[in-house]
């Protein structure tokens, strides 16, 4: 496939691992941010051919994994309502609430949908004027501009039966609050690629520069992760910190404008909690009033759900990177994708599942 | 969630008054939300996620960010094709 196929050529990679082990001259710890760049690392072994010393740690950077589980109880709560329908991505599904899990609703019966875009909701929404649709709005800034749009939108057609349950959660101030923690190890970060195409770059800029750190703006194929790790290497190793965009075929200094406009319109950003790391001031996006009439919580009344979490899972150190999968005793054993115990064995993106997947143990 | 592919705009219409496209994935074709992309013609590749494109690709940077590191892994390349032709030679000579 165009744009792809050469992405992935073999014959670049090994120039730009060459190039890696040429400039490496000291031990570094690198963290990729994104799901989606640890799943590609693990899946081709890019960890693996890296210089020793050169470490990459796995970040944040999975929706799914950080859905706090009293939103995932409240999720279940509302989609075991009768005259509801429930809509949310796939992965959402079986991610472990303190109970059960959304696909366990659906088995008991209650009408729980898989979506790919929140405009499949609303049809939903459209076509079933006497039910009340919900749309779980889980994700990071790549996926916030299409539930704004949802919601604009729904507003300008008069839909009174759609409704968010809404947990969209920001990437810069989750890097500042790992940056700022004491037990950081980390020196450089590849910044996730399609939240800087909604966003731009230009929110790491002051990062770089108060931490000295370096950033650099990366995609997800592995001739682009392997470019990426070299950006950073090359200004570690040259004592700089600046922002730099590895992924320029697609991502631009100030992001989509249209689509940062309308999040703003839509939400407003709010302290939110993060599970496996706790609370982050200012992470996250929540409705403004004129659209509080489609803010399910609202809504459906549900009392604050207090839960606690398993105590086995380390899901949240391995969310920070301080700690690899590996290392959890239930790793493999107790916790596989078919009986996860944490979010981060249940979500492709998430850093359990890649190590399961690809046989790292 | 976030591994988008790029995929070429095959057609723009209008449903709902929002611009829609069908965009094809190497033979997938599938429906995307166009209004983040208000620029993009069709033939163009555009990054969709969650239903939505967010950025039309910028070919040339593509090539840019290809070009440099092709260069290098042909330059190798013949380094070896060089070595592979001289060192049979050499061995032949010796005693
Ligand atoms: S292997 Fe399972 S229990 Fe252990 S940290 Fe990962 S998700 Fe949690």
């Amino acid at each position: 496939m165009k744009y792809l196929k050469e992405f992935r050529d073999p014959k670049l990679a090994r120039k730009i691992l060459e190039e890696i082990h040429r400039v490496t001259t000291r031990n570094w710890v690198i963290m990729e941010v994104c799901g989606g760049q640890t799943h590609a690392i693990i899946k081709h072994g890019i960890d693996q051919l890296l210089p020793e010393g050169l470490e990459l740690v796995h970040g944040p950077g999975c929706p799914v994994c950080v859905t706090p589980l009293e939103l995932i109880d409240k999720a279940i709560a509302i989609a075991s309502q009768p005259g509801v329908i429930f809509a949310s991505f796939g992965d959402m599904l079986r991610v472990p609430g303190s109970q059960k899990d959304l696909f366990t609703v659906k088995s008991e019966g209650g009408d729980v949908r898989i979506v790919y875009s929140p405009l499949d909701a609303l049809r939903l929404a459209r076509e079933n004027p006497d039910k009340k649709v919900v749309f779980f709005a889980v994700g990071f800034e790549t996926t916030a501009p299409s539930t704004a749009l949802a919601v604009w939108q729904a507003k300008k057609e008069n839909l009174r039966n759609f409704f968010l349950l809404v947990s969209h959660v920001l990437v810069p101030p989750a890097i500042r609050a790992l940056v700022q923690s004491s037990r950081n190890r980390v020196q450089g970060y590849l910044a996730a690629g399609h939240v800087c195409t909604v966003m731009g770059w230009w929110e790491y800029e002051p990062i770089a520069e108060e931490f000295g750190v370096p950033i650099v703006v990366t995609g997800f194929e592995p001739v682009d992760i392997l470019e990426g790790v070299l950006m950073v290497v090359q200004q570690l190793e040259k004592g700089e910190a600046k922002v730099e965009n590895q992924y320029s075929r697609v991502v631009r200094r100030e992001g989509n404008r249209p689509a940062q406009e309308l999040i703003r319109r839509v939400f407003e950003v709010t302290d939110r909690k993060w599970r496996g790391i706790g609370d982050i001031p200012a992470s996250g996006l929540r409705l403004r009033e004129e659209f509080k009439d489609f803010d399910a919580e609202a809504h459906f009344q549900l009392s604050q759900l207090k839960v606690e979490e398993p105590d086995v899972c380390i899901s949240g150190e391995v969310l920070q990177g301080l700690k690899k999968p590996v290392e959890c005793p239930a790793f493999g054993k107790e916790c596989t994708p078919s009986t996860p115990l944490g979010a981060t064995m249940v979500s492709a993106e998430g850093a359990c599942a890649a190590y399961y997947r690809y046989h790292r143990s | 969630m976030c591994l988008a592919v790029p995929g070429r705009v095959l057609e723009i219409y209008e449903e709902h008054g929002l611009k829609m496209g069908k965009i094809d994935y190497a033979g997938n074709v599938n429906v995307a939300c166009l209004e983040y992309v208000p620029e993009v013609q069709v033939g163009q590749y555009v990054i969709v996620h969650a239903g939505f494109a967010i950025s039309v690709l910028d070919e040339e940077e593509a090539r840019k960010t290809l070009e440099l590191w092709r260069e290098l892994a042909e330059a190798a390349e013949e380094e070896e094709q060089e070595k592979k032709q001289s060192h049979p030679g050499t061995q032949r000579e010796e005693p």
